[in-house]
């Protein structure tokens, strides 16, 4: 969350709102809708860094609210962020763990763990698939989310089959 | 289209005799005399679907240079009106080999084959292109058209094939290409075309026949990801509409449509069960995302 924030700050500065605001539009669906006493922990933490600065805004009918800016720091950080390559995904290895182990205790057959493994998965790429042909094919963020989860669980599956070649 | 009885013979054969007679498929012929075969007619309703095709022990060797490899050893399935079941497994599982035996194109060495409730797995290879050509249609992962002809003639040989008229075949070819939306592509030659729309001028020949039973070796093997999405589209309507599809397919996209799993594993069926969804959760894409940890 933190990142994000600045990013959006790096724009223009803001408040707790319109930054939930901000975030949502730019994900659209493919986000789970930022929670908004998150943002405010967050944007606490980031001024306590350093790496923001804040003032309130007085308002005539309302509380004051309370307006966020990047600093000269939070610009460094926000750079030096992008620059840096991210790390890939990691392997989800509960599964792999319980496949390795749980034989050798004698507590489950390989084959029938790789099996109802198999169909999680499968059950996991239909809802995928459905959500799919269920959202705006204009939301770009969130289609390609999709098709992100959707190749990871592909490679999922052919890691599970190469599990099956070798093990079993 | 009904979901619970296999659809009849394509096209009125009236008249029209000599096609193949000896093998062909009229149902009941020489079927195995079990209770299903006295429901057939009956009331319907509650009767379990009709059973489309079923494998015992069935087996496929192949020998060559001394070498035995034993592709298929011992695979029990059985595939119900309306089902559409995937074939998954590691390469050399024996999945491919599996459909080409089902569909006819190898001999099986062991084991039966019982098409709509007559044992087929002894036909002679014209018997076979009979059973086809009325029964089976099948989509491969290179598509397999002919080049020389165009798409139209494509898709409507195999009706020609089947004693169709002209006009009935034409008409056939209409529907089907405009429902693939590729009504516009009727006159060019298949070379012209994606891979996704070859892909989709196969499906529309599988089909054109209405068989009782769809074949597909990896459809989606060869196309990208909206073109696979395009395919995946026409495959679940064509289940909607009571299509049996028995498929053999790494792509766990297409897989996950399925009613049914089989995990072929070293030529034997390792695991064979329906799927079951998993519920979704409310908070859309994100929500699902998460699941991938």
């Amino acid at each position: 969350m933190r990142q994000p924030l600045l990013a959006l700050l790096a724009k223009e500065p803001a408040h707790g709102y319109e930054l939930k605001l901000a975030l949502e539009q730019t994900f659209g669906q493919a986000y789970p809708s930022p929670n908004i006493g998150q943002i405010y922990v967050t944007l606490k933490r980031l001024e306590q860094d350093g790496l923001v600065r804040s003032e309130d805004v007085e308002q005539t009918t309302r509380p004051n609210k309370r307006v966020y800016e990047l600093t000269a720091a939070g610009h460094e950080a926000l750079r030096a962020w992008v620059g840096e390559p991210s790390d890939g995904p990691r392997i989800r290895d509960e599964f792999f763990i319980k496949l390795i182990l749980a034989p050798m205790a004698g507590l489950a057959d390989r084959m029938e763990l790789m099996s109802s493994q198999r169909r999680h998965y499968l059950g996991i790429m239909r809802n995928l698939i459905e959500l799919q042909a269920e959202i705006d094919p204009a939301d770009t963020a969130a289609r390609l989310l999709i098709e992100g989860a959707v190749l990871h669980l592909q490679a999922d599956l052919d890691w599970l089959e190469r599990c099956q070649e070798e093990l079993v | 289209m009904s979901r619970s009885a296999p659809k009849g013979l394509p096209w009125p054969r009236g008249g029209r005799g000599g096609l193949g007679e000896k093998a062909a498929l009229p149902r009941g012929v020489r079927g195995d005399g079990s209770p299903r075969e006295k429901e057939q007619g009956g009331s319907g309703g509650d009767s379990p679907p009709e059973e489309i095709l079923r494998t015992s022990k069935l087996v496929k060797v192949y020998r060559a240079d001394g070498v035995t490899v034993e592709a298929i050893r011992g695979v029990d399935i059985e595939l119900s009106a309306g089902e559409f079941v995937a074939i998954m497994g590691p390469s050399g599982s024996g999945k491919s080999t599996l459909l080409h035996v089902l569909g006819g194109l190898e001999p099986a060495t062991g084991g039966e084959i019982w098409f709509l409730g007559q044992r087929v797995d002894g036909l002679s290879t014209a018997g076979w292109a009979i059973l086809r050509r009325r029964h089976v249609g099948f989509v491969f992962q290179f598509f397999n058209l002919l080049s020389n002809m165009t798409v139209a003639d494509n898709v409507e040989l195999p009706a020609l094939l089947a004693g169709a008229t002209p006009r009935q075949a034409r008409k056939r070819r209409e529907e089907l290409l405009a429902e693939l939306g590729i009504a516009g592509k009727a006159g060019a030659a298949p070379a012209r075309l994606s891979g996704g729309e070859q892909q989709r001028v196969a499906l529309a020949r599988a089909l054109a026949n209405e068989p009782s039973l769809l074949l597909a070796d990896e459809p989606t093997g060869n196309l990208d990801s909206s073109n696979t999405r395009d395919v995946l589209r026409l495959l679940r309507r064509a289940h909607a509409g009571g299509q049996a599809i028995l498929m053999v397919t790494h792509d766990a996209r297409v897989a996950s449509l399925a009613d049914r799993v089989i995990n072929l594993f070293d030529g034997m069926v390792a695991d064979d069960a329906r799927m079951v969804p998993i519920p979704r959760r409310v908070n859309g894409v994100g929500d699902i995302l998460e699941l991938k940890g």
